[in-house]
């Protein structure tokens, strides 16, 4: 029996302590000396012009260090590209405090700098600031023929693909068919912990920011363009997140503000988002999507067309991929897929859990329901006999996909034959039941990653990479990687992640940290393995004398041949035979394009909900929700199924309350807080079942792993809302829904 | 924040003196919707003096049969009382309803009667509110107003009165006392809370520097027949779109005696005597309940995204008429989750 056989086991979070100790500290905690604190001023108009800021008047309360808006920010970059952040969508980014001009409510417009938070805050208070109002709009529903079809955007959108076969003319021939419109308005992603940065002046102009983002290199670089900053003058720090879920995949004005008032103040200096500013800082984009389907008499899919159209800000392209999915998920020969954006008077959008794919999936996924009652076929059949083979998008194979396996466990699990076709025919507790499925893809993608490992002669071995924890697992799953790759037990691995100092990682985004980052992982404790190796086959009488790496292993603390476990040496003897105090390894990781070219890599799931509703009232109750996720190799079965639990959540969430609404006289969102953006509490929340259904990919990356950080939220929505139908007859288009939509 | 000064009171009369004494002040309890509304500079007083450690937090009897609430007792040690919970259960599970445990923890009974409007637009500086700022506008009126009046509302303001407790109250009908420069005075609940007319900066009838010092509940607590029944955006920790507070005193089949308010619907807890008189001397039918129900809403008026409140607040009225008929609740039932 081995000890150090870590991957796929469960164990507990290593950061766990840290939290609840209070010891892992958080963006707005770095409490460096001298710390001063700007509050961010935010604009009560949508589209304008400054005409003056009455600095002045704050400036002279005793206290106040500086008023910073676009009458005094210093000379900063010019260009637009000096603004682009790694996933910044084309178009010209925002920058914060450089014209007069308001494209957006609560733009910031100025920072007040001051020795107190609650100075800093009063001030702003204070602040008067003239403006000229011009009209705005920012209803989406009054450019659904003003869509245009966005450029190549940021990384990783796709344009739809072409469309294949006859789709216009095999939709008619169908001999069942629908045509369903759907929609949502916009969410916000709401992370407990608020935007910080707490930037620490070091001297001579050099700064060390702590700033709340998903990828700190993508801060450092912006930092530096927008700046003109140099490598050794900015060094970014994120070590814990409370929550990102794809809001700080971008550089924030918050990080921009905290910057520019410690380089003009050469002094530290925090800034804090509020609870209302969060809402101005990116969401999910306000969908509408129109879905045609039609069946063949076999109950085969002959044709679906998915066009769907979403809100951008007047600067920029945000892009996601939101129909594209539906050429993928199931056997059809005729498809149409279109994608469109409208411009609006407000921010931009930005990528939340399962960007696009959670808008689109809901289209599909309530649509195939549709189709299902349409055909007079049960919802999981049609799905059966529709199922694909190969990715027809690309024309090419799966390199694995075990969604047939997720059906079938998840169904079981449920107890999917007991449900009876007919809306309104299950009752229980004098309640209307209903039970619904839905299922979804999601991208396998890997991106170039580098780590460092070190090794001390004692036999600690530490693994650097500037990847993030917003509260996923990393630092669990890089030091089970670590651990299990040169056989030691967890306790003797560290994994240290989220600075600039380390090397570089890709921002942790789009479901790739454990195939990216655990690849590199792997590789920089594999390149220290091999110079052990070396080490050990100094001696003369070595019993590894000529072996190769790939024929040893590294097991409880030894290092021996694979297929003679008698010839070992102990680790920590050969380190300390060497005299060498550390040992250390460099290594990065790259998708292996040669292997993968001929597939597709994708991640599958599917969710079966069910959902009691009282019929005069109109409340839902979800009362169980089974998850199977098909995601390649589970690397810790703990933190793997919480994802899939916060998954679930959320689908619950975007089902049946979360929703931001704007006011478009104002151009204003309203519910800008917690009491009144509705997000999922305890109550809400049912008995949840995770199954992981294993998939052997070697094609993926060398570890197996897809990464399951937004596959598990997919489906989820649609099974609600197709269990709420099924319940009570009612076909619910536009989410969330609230029991007004049912009475 | 506005900058204050604060003093924490020890006797009722040091209170009102010390508040009398400061201008731009506030009493402040919990501090649970105080201290918000002055982060957001919705309220910025000058001075707050704390009440919530008054000798005001007992509970205890009264020699006509009730029972006195103190003013700064918490919701929590309210509704878990053992007198609330044997005579008074409408009012445990009202307060159960509402907040969260750790709100309820730090929230008075006198702040729960005072909260003010949870109205999107009042929260919030950058927009218009006649409340807020009289003569400013109501922003309410045409924009977003799901959690709106539909009962009672004015040109001049839609909001409503958001606590779940001050439902169950208007229909228990307690006495409020308070004690101001003036002296004490009792002023009957139903008179507490007011209608916005034309003057929303006034969400009740409180002089100037009055101190709520406690609630006196009469004997009769309609502990056998009684429902509260909160309708919601999730299934705990959000405000009512409506709720129903009903107590029956009942003979056999007949309803005796009857009391009915609304919540999440008006600027002040909606009781309405007109419907307990139809009530009275009739049997516990659905017929019945619907008749009532139907004349509750009769003048109802929508305001756009909250029109659907009519019709559930109808049907919530059927529906806790009848839970409260057949007598089946229990104190602490709504902590345990139900809806
Ligand atoms: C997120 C959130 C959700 C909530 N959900 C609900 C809900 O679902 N249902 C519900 O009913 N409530 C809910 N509440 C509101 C909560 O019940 C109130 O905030 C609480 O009851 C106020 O009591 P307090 O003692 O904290 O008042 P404070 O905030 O201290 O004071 C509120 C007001 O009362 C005045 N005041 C306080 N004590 C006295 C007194 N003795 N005499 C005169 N004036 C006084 C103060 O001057 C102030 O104007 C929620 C609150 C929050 C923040
Ligand atoms: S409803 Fe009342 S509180 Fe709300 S905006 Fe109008 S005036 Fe203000």
């Amino acid at each position: 029996m081995t000890q150090t056989n870590h991957i796929g086991k469960a164990p507990n979070r290593v950061d766990g302590p840290l939290k609840v100790a209070g010891a892992a500290h958080y963006s707005g905690e770095f409490n460096v000396p001298n710390l001063a604190y700007g509050y961010v001023v935010s604009s009560p108009i949508t589209k304008g012009k400054i005409l003056k800021v009455y600095a002045d008047e704050v400036r002279a309360l005793p206290g106040v260090l500086e008023v910073f808006s676009h009458e005094n920010v210093p000379y900063l970059a010019w260009f637009d590209k000096s603004y682009k952040d790694q996933i910044a969508p084309g178009g010209s980014p925002f920058r914060p405090l450089h014209a007069p001009d308001i494209t957006f409510n609560q733009q910031p417009v100025a920072l007040v700098v001051a020795d107190t938070f609650e100075l800093a805050r009063y001030a702003a208070a204070l602040l008067r600031i003239d403006y000229e109002q011009q009209a705005h709009e920012t209803n989406l529903e009054t450019k659904r023929t003003e869509g245009y079809a966005p450029g190549k955007g940021k990384t990783g959108f796709q344009p739809p693909p072409p469309p294949r076969g006859k789709p216009d003319k095999a939709l008619e021939n169908a001999t069942h068919s629908i045509e369903a419109e759907y929609a949502h308005g916009a969410q916000h992603h709401n992370p407990m912990e608020l935007f910080a940065t707490t930037v620490e002046w070091r001297g001579n102009g050099q700064i060390t920011a702590y700033d709340k983002t998903q990828g700190v290199y993508n801060v450092q670089n912006y930092l530096m363009g927008v700046f003109g900053l140099g490598k050794n003058d900015v060094r970014v720090v994120n070590q814990f997140m409370g929550g990102g879920f794809g809001s700080g995949l971008r550089p924030q004005y918050s990080v921009f503000m905290a910057v520019l008032a410690a380089l003009e103040l050469k002094r530290s200096v925090r800034v804090t988002l509020t609870r209302q500013q969060m809402f101005s800082i990116g969401h999910r984009p306000n969908t509408l999507q129109l879905l045609k389907m039609g069946t063949n008499p076999d109950g085969t899919l002959a044709a679906l067309q998915h066009h769907a159209l979403h809100e951008t800000s007047q600067f920029e392209d945000y892009t996601e991929n939101v129909v594209n999915w539906s050429g993928m998920l199931y056997k059809c020969e005729n498809v149409k897929l279109g994608y469109e954006l409208a411009k609006l008077d407000i921010y931009s959008p930005q990528d939340m859990r399962a960007p696009g794919a959670a808008s689109g999936n809901v289209g599909l996924e309530v649509a195939m329901d549709e189709m299902a009652y349409a055909a007079g076929l049960d919802p999981l059949e049609f799905r059966l006999r529709n199922y694909a083979e190969r990715d027809q998008n690309v024309d090419k194979p799966f390199s694995s996909k075990k969604l047939r396996e997720c059906y079938r466990q998840a169904a079981a699990k449920f107890g999917w034959e007991n449900r009876t076709q007919a809306p309104r025919s299950m009752r229980a507790n004098g309640k209307l039941v209903g039970m619904g499925m839905g299922g979804g893809v999601w991208d396998a993608s890997q991106q170039k990653s580098a780590a460092k490992a070190l090794i001390s002669a004692d036999g600690k071995l530490t693994v650097r990479s500037a990847t993030g924890e917003n509260g996923t697992g990393t630092y669990t799953i890089m030091t089970q990687i670590a651990a299990e790759t040169l056989g030691l037990p967890l306790k003797a691995v560290t994994f240290e992640l989220g600075d600039t100092d380390q090397p570089e990682a890709p921002i942790q985004g789009g479901s790739w940290t454990a195939a990216s980052v655990g690849t590199a992982v792997k590789n920089a404790c594999d390149a220290l393995g091999e110079k052990i190796l070396k080490l050990a086959q100094k001696p003369a009488d070595s019993p590894l004398m000529g072996a190769k790496y790939e024929e040893v292993e590294f097991v409880n603390g030894q290092l021996r041949l694979r297929l003679d476990h008698a010839q070992a040496v102990v680790l920590r003897d050969v380190l300390q035979a060497s005299g060498k105090s550390q040992l250390e390894a460099d290594s990065s990781a790259m998708p292996n394009m040669v292997k993968q070219n001929g597939y597709s890599l994708h991640s599958h799931n599917v969710a079966f909900a069910e959902v009691e509703v009282d019929e005069d009232l109109g409340t839902i109750k979800v009362t169980r929700v089974v998850s199977a996720v098909a995601a390649g190799r589970i690397l810790n079965q703990k933190t793997a199924r919480s994802q899939v639990l916060g998954s679930v959540v959320w689908g619950l969430g975007m089902a049946l309350m979360e929703e931001t609404v704007m006011d478009h006289k104002f151009g204003r969102y309203m519910n800008h807080n917690f009491a009144e953006y509705h997000i999922p509490v305890n109550a809400d929340i049912p008995h949840i079942d995770v199954i992981f259904v294993h998939e052997d990919d070697d094609i993926v990356n060398p570890l197996g792993v897809k990464g399951i950080g937004e596959v598990g939220m997919l489906g989820v929505t649609a099974a609600i809302a197709n269990a709420v139908f099924h319940a009570t007859g009612k076909r619910v288009r536009d989410l969330p829904i609230m029991l007004d939509k049912l009475l | 924040m506005y900058p204050f000064t604060y003093s924490r009171a020890t006797n009722v009369a040091d209170a009102v003196r010390d508040k009398a004494g400061h201008k731009a002040s506030a009493y402040v309890g919990g501090g649970t919707n105080l201290i918000d509304l002055m982060k957001m500079n919705v309220e910025q007083p000058a001075h707050l003096v704390n009440v919530a450690k008054l000798p005001l937090s007992k509970i205890e009897d009264l020699p006509d049969g009730g029972l006195r609430l103190g003013a700064t007792a918490t919701n929590s040690d309210t509704a878990w009382n053992e007198a609330v919970k044997k005579r008074y259960p409408l009012l445990n599970q009202a307060i159960l309803a509402g907040a969260s445990p750790q709100l309820r923890n730090a929230a008075t009974n006198g702040g729960n009667l005072m909260q003010r409007t949870r109205c999107y637009y009042f929260y919030d500086v950058a927009t218009p509110c006649n409340k807020r700022e009289p003569g400013s506008g109501c922003s309410a009126i045409g924009g977003y107003n799901r959690i709106h009046a539909i009962l009672g509302a004015s040109e001049t303001c839609i909001a409503t009165h958001p606590s779940d407790m001050c439902v169950a109250l208007a229909a228990l009908a307690p006495t409020v006392r308070v004690s101001g420069p003036n002296g004490e005075r009792t002023i009957a609940f139903e008179d507490f809370h007011r209608l916005p007319a034309d003057q929303p900066e006034f969400d009740n009838t409180l002089a100037e520097g009055e101190l709520i010092t406690s609630l006196d509940l009469p004997e009769k607590g309609f502990a056998k027949h009684f429902a509260y029944l909160k309708l919601r955006d999730r299934h705990s920790y959000a405000f009512a779109l409506v709720s129903v507070a009903v107590g029956l005193e009942m003979d056999g089949d007949t309803i005796t005696d009857a009391r009915l308010a609304l919540g999440g619907v008006a600027h002040k807890p909606w009781r309405d005597k007109a419907a307990e008189a139809l009530l009275k001397g009739q049997p516990a039918t659905a017929e019945t309940f619907g008749r009532v129900a139907a004349h509750v809403v009769a003048n109802a008026v929508g305001q756009g995204s909250n029109d659907f409140k009519i019709e559930l607040a109808r049907r919530a009225i059927v529906r806790a008429l009848k839970q409260a008929a057949e007598g089946k609740q229990e104190a602490g039932d709504m902590y345990l989750g139900g809806q």
